[in-house]
């Protein structure tokens, strides 16, 4: 019987694969439309906070690192689906839905004690460009966790086998992204004030 | 021939017929179908709020329509025709041809694709529902702040706007990454890159704008969003915020948008052309490479639209010449256009007629476009009819032609029924006759002085007999419009049969039955040509028509696309409620469709 | 070459033993990440660099975004394909980036 689905592709690579880098392809320009705008905007608040009175380097330093070491999980867990390792690939999917879950608890964290110090999203610019571009990051990571959380869940039922790599190839691509739009973020908004 | 037994294997299981196959569908036929239908509905739509225009503007100090109707009125006639005609109408035809020009039984995510139409559908319906709350978006179709902010338009006509907005692009999106996918992925064995029918290479071109402008046009609209609903600064001057950064983020949208909408129209008369010449397109390469530097340049060009707001002499020099620079890819397009023409056995069929059409015309709207490059000049010009004679040259003598070229085209392919010809003439003629009656008169009154988006004007100024002139052209093309769809449903009940190739014309989508069987291709054929159908006819047919001795088994019905569409639109209708937590119930919507979709086996 | 529109884990283990980053290749770029943002805010907290700022944290976010991007997403040992469909609209929003600050942060300086 012949399958419409699953007939050869003309450049030999996963189709699901080509459509996900496509994605990717145009959230750069999502992510870059808001980091212009919080570059443009930099400096142009009339009343404060201002960064350099709230931003905690130190703290997201660490969350920064939270994210990166993530995404090491992310690929060994990745590695663990491919081999068929369930073991490798239980641990480590967790490892990474709980380092992106750590990761929004540092978000939380500085999002409300940036609202005690008086910047909301409505305060002035830096409130709102700040707020907006790694509010929607923040979401992007939130959904990533919802995604790892059910491969996990999948896996846990025995039904991740090496024949499913290509799911968690394509959820470790969202990852990996969303912790590369934070590199950019941490540099731009945080170390470059 | 087709025999009962042969019927019977190609006849797919349950569900063929009836509302719930059309609800259920993932079939790319069956979806272009939806969109095209979809779109010629809001052409007329479109059609009547011009027309409403028109006739307020046929005379001086008229009181026909006052100004708060007439500004709801000019903003959604062009959102309407922008994002409700010339996008739709476009992926129409990509969802249509461009899987039976790449031998592919379907795009690359079938219910990804019902997704972007129901999407499209309700985010249609919820934009133009604000008519029925007497608020309907009134801010012109690029929504310029500060006046589309809370403060200078405090009701709900603008909010619906954004979030109409906001839906339809999510649709546009998701069906360009679908289109790459398809067109890089599941082309025939053979079917090369530089093999392909130039309507697909456009396809691929307007896809990549697609998935790149439209996220820079989302990000607005959240801005726009959150300044009117949470009170951020993105555009509230007293805050240090700047409205010219809406202009930006729009035009950088905006500009691209323009060659999303013209580039599928220069793909279908550049493979409607050499059926009625008889030669093959002039200079397909150059075809190919200047369609994807329009692309690439379009990107550099943005803010000729904002030479009127003190940008600089630099930034204006920049602009001015990179948009000067994209006038050159696009003139080789007609040479090409006319070397085709140049020496061919000419048949002068309506699908020809309207080719030639689109040619004449739209480089008069390139002629005012190159005008409006000259910064200077363009002073003159912004605000004005000039500007309207001008997009509306490229947008109906260019978009519109290439439009309706496809339809009398490709129509018979898709009903198996051939449009009136003696009807398709006179639609023709009478279109050509009305639309430079209503725009060429616009290029006059531009230069004399009269302003974009007036609700009136004096009778001191002049220009009664201009405007008269421009309304009756419009309700010409009004009645030509009205023959077109009259042809339209004639062809359906007593159109002559098509057969398989009536224009005999050289793209693989002509080897296939008329309408194709819901697989497309009993065997995907080997492609050695770029003119397969002139070069290789008995074996492409015999490869498309074949019967298959098993079923094959194509991807299922699945009701998720249109359930996951509504939890998208619910959502942002939610925002009108103004409380806050209610948006996240249509979050939980759109969170249940998604997952029971991915859960969801494609083939049943 | 072709393959299943699946991805076979077949195909991807037989192109793995060519050209397939190992544990250790995995090992050493997050270690090389977490130095390199340790890097970053020891620059940031010195005062003498405070000039080269910008291009220092430039250079070095832009060398983490690489290996990310080349090692974890696989684009260096994947077709030029993927590198295609990711790096074109990346190029557009570094245009988006780079002529929205110069529009409003570089060229008003020129007035």
């Amino acid at each position: 019987m012949e399958h419409a689905a699953t007939h050869e592709t003309a450049t030999g690579l996963p189709t699901w694969k080509l459509g996900f880098w496509t994605f990717i392809g145009s959230e750069t320009l999502f992510f870059g439309s808001l980091i212009s705008t919080y570059m443009v905007y930099k400096g142009a608040s009339v009343v404060g906070p201002y960064p350099h009175e709230i931003l905690n380097i130190p703290l997201t330093t660490i969350s920064t690192f939270v994210l990166l070491m993530s995404s090491f999980a992310m690929v060994l867990a990745l590695a663990g689906v491919q081999q068929g390792n369930r073991k490798q690939a239980l641990i480590w999917l967790a490892m990474t839905a709980g380092l992106g879950a750590t990761f929004l608890a540092f978000q939380a964290y500085e999002f409300t004690e940036f609202y005690r110090h008086g910047l909301t999203l409505s305060t002035n610019l830096f409130g709102s460009t700040f707020f907006i571009l790694t509010g929607f990051h923040g979401a992007h990571v939130t959904v990533g966790v919802i995604w790892l959380t059910i491969l996990w869940v999948m896996a846990l039922r025995g039904r991740l086998g090496p024949g499913d790599a290509l799911k968690v190839e394509v959820a470790g691509l969202y990852w990996h992204f969303v912790d590369v739009v934070w590199i950019a973020i941490f540099t731009l908004v945080y170390l470059l004030q | 021939m087709a025999t009962a037994e042969t019927t019977a294997l190609r006849t797919a299981p349950a569900h063929r017929s009836g509302l719930w196959s059309w609800i259920t569908t993932v079939d790319h036929k069956r979806i272009g179908i939806l969109y095209g239908a979809t779109s010629l509905f809001f052409l007329l739509v479109g059609g009547l709020e011009a027309l409403l225009i028109r006739l307020q503007l046929a005379v001086p100090d008229n009181d026909l329509i006052g100004p708060e109707l007439y500004n709801q009125l000019f903003t959604m006639h062009g959102t309407t025709m922008v994002f409700l005609v010339g996008m739709p109408i476009a992926v129409a035809f990509f969802n249509y041809i461009v899987p039976l020009q790449i031998g592919a039984r379907d795009v690359a995510f079938p219910r990804l694709n019902a997704l972007s139409y129901w999407i499209f559908l309700f985010g249609a319906l919820l934009m133009n529902s604000s008519f029925l709350f007497g608020a309907a978006p009134n801010a012109g179709w690029f929504g310029y702040a500060p006046l589309t902010g809370e403060q200078y338009s405090p009701g709900l006509n603008i909010d619906f706007w954004v979030l109409g907005l906001q839906v339809l692009g999510v649709a546009s999106i998701m069906g360009g990454i679908n289109f790459i996918t398809t067109i890089i992925n599941l082309r025939a064995p053979g079917m090369r890159l530089m093999r392909m029918p130039l309507f697909t290479w456009m396809a691929l071109v307007v896809s990549f704008l697609l998935i790149t402008a439209l996220p820079v046009f989302a990000v607005a609209l959240f801005f726009l969003t959150f300044d009117r609903f949470w009170g951020t600064k993105f555009f509230v001057t007293s805050a240090g915020g700047d409205p010219i950064l809406w202009q930006h983020l729009f035009w950088l949208f905006g500009h691209p948008e323009v060659y999303i909408l013209i580039l599928p129209a220069f793909g279908i008369i550049s493979d409607v052309l050499p059926a009625f010449t008889r030669k093959p397109l002039f200079g397909y390469a150059i075809m190919v490479y200047s369609g994807i530097l329009i692309g690439f340049i379009g990107w550099g060009v943005w803010a000729h639209h904002m030479f009127a707001t003190g940008l600089g002499p630099v930034a204006d020099a920049f602009f001015a010449a990179a948009t000067m620079i994209i006038a050159i890819p696009t003139g080789v397009k007609i040479f090409n256009w006319l070397a085709t023409m140049w020496g061919g056995s000419l048949r002068f069929d309506t699908p020809m007629l309207f080719c030639i059409a689109l040619v004449g015309m739209f480089t008069i709207g390139g002629i005012s476009g190159v005008h409006h490059a000259t910064a200077p000049a363009n002073l003159q010009q912004t605000d004005t009819y000039y500007v309207v004679a001008h997009f509306h040259y490229v947008l109906v003598g260019g978009l519109i032609m290439g439009v309706f070229a496809g339809l009398y085209f490709w129509l018979p392919k898709v009903t198996g029924r051939m449009l009136d010809e003696r009807l398709g003439k006179l639609h023709f003629w009478l279109t050509v006759i009305g639309v430079n009656l209503t725009f060429f008169p616009m290029h006059f009154a531009g230069l004399l002085g009269m302003p974009r988006r007036i609700f009136t004007y004096s009778s001191e100024l002049n220009l009664g007999s201009i405007n008269m002139v421009i309304t009756i052209g419009g309700i010409i093309t009004a009645i030509a419009t009205m023959i077109f769809v009259y042809n339209l449903w004639r062809s359906l009940r007593h159109g002559a049969p098509a057969g398989d190739n009536p224009w005999n014309a050289h793209t693989l989508e002509w080897a296939t039955t008329s309408p194709p069987p819901e697989y497309n291709f009993g065997r995907i054929p080997e492609i050695r040509s770029r003119e397969p159908m002139w070069d290789h006819p008995e074996e492409m047919i015999a490869a498309a028509q074949h019967v298959p001795e098993k079923p094959i088994h194509m991807p299922s019905p699945s009701y998720w696309p249109i359930f996951t569409a509504f939890g998208i639109t619910l959502t942002a209708a939610l925002f009108l409620t103004k409380i806050w937590w209610t948006p996240l119930l249509g979050l939980l919507w759109t969170a249940v469709g998604v997952v029971n979709w991915a859960f969801e086996p494609l083939e049943r | 070459m072709r393959a299943d529109a699946e991805g076979s884990v077949g195909q991807e283990i037989e192109r793995g033993t060519h050209s397939h980053p190992t544990w250790k290749t995995y090992t050493m770029v997050a270690i090389v990440l977490a130095i390199i943002t340790a890097a970053e805010v020891a620059v940031f907290y010195v005062p003498s660099l405070e000039g080269a700022l910008v291009p220092i944290l430039l250079a070095l976010s832009a060398a983490k975004f690489s290996l990310v991007v080349m090692f974890y997403m696989h684009l260096k040992f994947d077709s030029r394909i993927f590198s295609g469909v990711f790096l074109a609209p990346m190029s557009l929003a570094m245009v988006v980036i780079i002529g929205l600050i110069l529009l409003f942060k570089v060229l008003p300086l020129y007035r």
